[in-house]
């Protein structure tokens, strides 16, 4: 709120303040959901025989905590500091950022009220009803307007490459979210799609699969876009690769749904459509990981004294690593294996927990002590501890769904001399036991590294205070 | 039966689609041709927020070498495969037909092993430990969601281990239940029988055939009231095979015993299905998975 009294040439810090330290509470109630259902699947008495506690209505509950509540306050807050920083302006209509951040929690808290009671339109990452969808809706707009005016408002000629990034997110996520939530009320808390049958399922994993590459990856790239060269003290590698993938990756990505319904009632040309395009994806995608490492060049030292520089590094290494894997995954072959399996778990859980969840982190420890005067976080130590924690955690993690994944696919479709299945569903699920409790363990080592994020950032800052920051003059230049 | 609703929208979805792909090589070319002023220090000198710059380093050569690749991959299969509007692709591969043909080379491949098994009757089938452990895993696979691992059933799904059949227990029988699959209607049968007083009358009529305990009061009163049943379930309650009408008499309840569950019955009917398995089963697999299920209660 103090952002309103000072003068015009300081930056509207306030709102970051808010949306970083939620993101980092939030993120330790999405993961512990996310802990909670992962030790379920192993010990299904803990969904303790309630509805409201059990596995189908805590799994969206988490997936939203950690996609929309965690992510979400992580990239208003990221967008919120870059668009300013790169501007070098202050926000455009700072009391509708304040607005965003207190929608956006009303938001989040009807999400956490509403799915465990049962309402859920029963799209995924698209679950909440269609109120909520309104509200969602209405407070996407005001961002927009609060990026955009930001932009508009500029002090520096050129347009920094993050806001590319995140104005492609912004736009893109608003036509996303409105096509694939449009429904017919029937109630308070009821709706129907405005799609039926097979054209429902393609608009939804339309929505999902761009959810995933515009929400969870351009986005976060443009995270990575301010904060790897601001942390490294290095100049972006290239001007040229950042146009070319981003306008590949923008374009590519829009297509790439129908490889979520290879080998189903959609007809093959979509299906055919959407793997060609996936594989499209492959060079655009990595693209933004070589613009990210390569950035690095000259300053490859700083890795082994900075954990908040590995951090960042490190989220790029899962994030080529996932986008290889994903086009893999799309490849018909390979897709009538991995699909429906935990290799698509797995698959997911290395970009989210390794590129979004470890870019998210590095950004909010870059950003935490300036935004409140302390020159860096209270314990160094703590986030050498919870780098390697957390980098344990998803090594666990992702090897256990590959095993399983990999195991339950090639058990499915074992046969016998005389065509029947040699395995029977159940006998699958029992042999994933092993690998769901050392998933589980994986998780619980990234949870716990994510709850002594929120003990050092809560301790920096309380022992230091929201900071006012001056607006430095556009350089002559620019 | 053609995906499309007018000659538009492929057309359409071709234009787009080679456009897409043709775009980004065309990207990728322009870019790689664009001349980025750098000075001393290799960067653009364009500075945002105090020392954000950029340098202008080539596109690496494996990374273009990569995206051309999986471009040339893009055109090679949308020509082999369908994905431009109605054009087939050259390879004629629909999701279908893989499926029909790896139905067919795999029913082929089995052809040998069954053929022995056809030429034997179901009785000593039921007795060929071979027939009997293929029959098993038939059962397990195809029959044991519905009727149990053990094909004792549960409430909806007959119990095929007792004698109790409710559309014939021999062989022939079997296997029609079995390849043609079973519907079960029983029509809501209140009015027929009378006001409420008369169903929970015709209700203990109906416990008393089989000796549960009832009301004899009301059973009395019910057995004439019973005529209305007596239809399909025959005048003594012992049901019909060749209709599907089950035996009231043997304390066997498919859909729930008791006086509340049989009143629930009357009032609304049932209808029960089984579905069809020839399409998912040869001949060869139904002879044998029937011999399975005859065997359970012929030993």
């Amino acid at each position: 709120m103090q952002d309103l009294n000072v003068s015009s040439n300081t930056y509207s810090d306030g709102v970051i303040r808010q949306f970083s330290i939620m993101a980092v509470i939030w993120g330790v109630v999405g993961m512990l959901m996310g802990v909670i259902i992962a030790a379920q699947l192993v010990w299904p008495e803990l969904n303790l025989g309630l509805p409201w506690t059990s596995f189908g209505r805590l799994r969206p509950l988490h997936t939203n905590a950690v996609i929309f509540a965690f992510g979400g306050c992580t990239l208003f807050a990221t967008s919120y500091y870059v668009v300013q920083r790169t501007c070098q302006t202050k926000l455009f209509m700072p009391k509708l950022a304040t607005f965003t951040f207190w929608a956006w929690q009303l938001v989040i808290v009807s999400a956490a009220i509403s799915l465990p009671l049962g309402f859920t339109q029963g799209k995924e990452y698209a679950e909440l009803e269609w109120p909520i969808d309104l509200l969602i809706a209405v407070t996407w707009v005001c961002y927009a307007i609060v990026f955009f005016g930001t932009i508009g408002t500029r002090k520096v000629k050129h347009i920094y490459v993050a806001n590319w990034f995140f104005g492609a997110f912004i736009i893109t996520v608003a036509l996303l979210h409105i096509v694939n939530s449009a429904a017919m009320p029937a109630g308070l808390m009821k709706s129907y799609s405005a799609y039926a049958g097979v054209q429902d399922a393609m608009v939804q994993w339309w929505y999902g699969h761009n959810a995933v590459g515009f929400f969870l990856t351009a986005g976060f790239l443009g995270i990575m876009y301010y904060f790897v060269p601001k942390q490294a003290g290095r100049p972006v590698y290239s001007y040229s690769l950042s146009i070319v993938h981003f306008w590949a990756l923008i374009f590519t990505y829009m297509w790439a749904g129908p490889h979520h319904l290879h080998y189903t009632a959609l007809p093959d040309w979509t299906q055919s459509l959407g793997m060609v395009f996936s594989l499209v994806l492959l060079a655009p995608s990595w693209g933004g990981m070589i613009n990210g490492i390569m950035t690095m060049s000259g300053a490859w030292h700083k890795l082994r004294t900075d954990p908040i520089l590995r951090f960042l590094i490190v989220s790029l290494s899962f994030y080529g690593m996932s986008t290889f894997e994903g086009p893999m995954m799309a490849i018909k072959t390979v897709n009538s294996l991995s699909h429906y399996t935990d290799w698509t778990v797995g698959h997911v859980h290395s970009g989210a927990l390794g590129w979004v969840g470890l870019v998210s982190m590095g950004a909010i420890y870059y950003m935490i002590p300036r935004l409140f005067g302390q020159k860096q976080m209270y314990s160094i130590k703590a986030i050498e501890l919870h780098f390697w924690l957390a980098t344990i955690g998803i090594v666990l993690y992702i090897a256990a769904l590959w095993i399983s994944g990999v195991m339950e696919g090639l058990m499915w479709r074992a046969i016998n001399a005389d065509g029947t299945l040699t395995y029977t569903f159940v006998e699958s699920v029992k042999a994933k036991t092993p690998y769901y409790i050392t998933r589980m363990v994986g998780g619980l080592l990234y949870l716990s590294g994510m709850s002594i994020m929120l003990w050092n950032v809560i301790k920096t800052a309380t022992s230091g205070k929201a900071a006012t920051v001056s607006i430095p003059a556009a350089a002559a230049h620019a | 039966m053609s995906d499309f609703t007018s000659n538009f929208w492929p057309v359409f979805i071709t234009a787009i689609s080679l456009l897409g792909i043709f775009g980004c090589a065309l990207l990728l070319w322009r870019t790689s041709k664009i001349k980025v002023e750098t000075n001393s220090e290799g960067t653009s000198g364009h500075v945002w927020d105090e020392d954000l710059r950029e340098m202008n380093n080539p596109l690496p050569r494996w990374w273009v070498g990569m995206f051309i690749l999986t471009i040339i991959f893009a055109l090679f299969y949308l020509s082999a495969y369908p994905g431009l509007g109605n054009y087939a692709g050259k390879l004629g591969w629909s999701q279908n037909g893989q499926y029909d043909k790896e139905v067919a080379d795999a029913n082929k491949a089995l052809e040998p092993l069954y053929a022995k098994y056809t030429a034997m009757t179901t009785e000593d089938l039921a007795k060929n430990a071979d027939a009997k452990a293929i029959g098993e895993r038939l059962f397990m696979n195809n029959c044991s969601q519905c009727h149990g691992s053990d094909a004792k059933g549960s409430r909806g799904f007959p119990n095929l281990a007792d004698q109790d059949w409710i559309h014939g227990g021999s062989p022939e029988k079997i296997k029609e239940t079995i390849t043609g699959g079973r519907i079960g209607m029983m029509p809501p049968m209140a009015a027929a029988v009378g006001n409420a007083e008369d169903v929970k009358n015709v209700a203990h009529y109906v416990l008393s055939l089989s000796g549960s305990m009832h009301d004899s009061g009301r059973a009395g009163l019910g057995k004439e009231k019973f005529t209305a049943c007596a239809a399909c379930h025959g005048a003594d309650g012992k049901g019909n095979q060749a209709i599907g009408a089950p035996n009231l008499t043997d304390k066997i309840w498919l859909h729930g015993a008791g006086e509340a569950a049989i009143i629930k019955r009357i009032n609304e009917g049932k209808v029960n299905q089984m579905p069809a398995q020839a399409g998912r089963l040869t001949d060869a697999q139904i002879h044998v998975v029937a011999a399975y299920v005859y065997g359970l209660s012929n030993k």
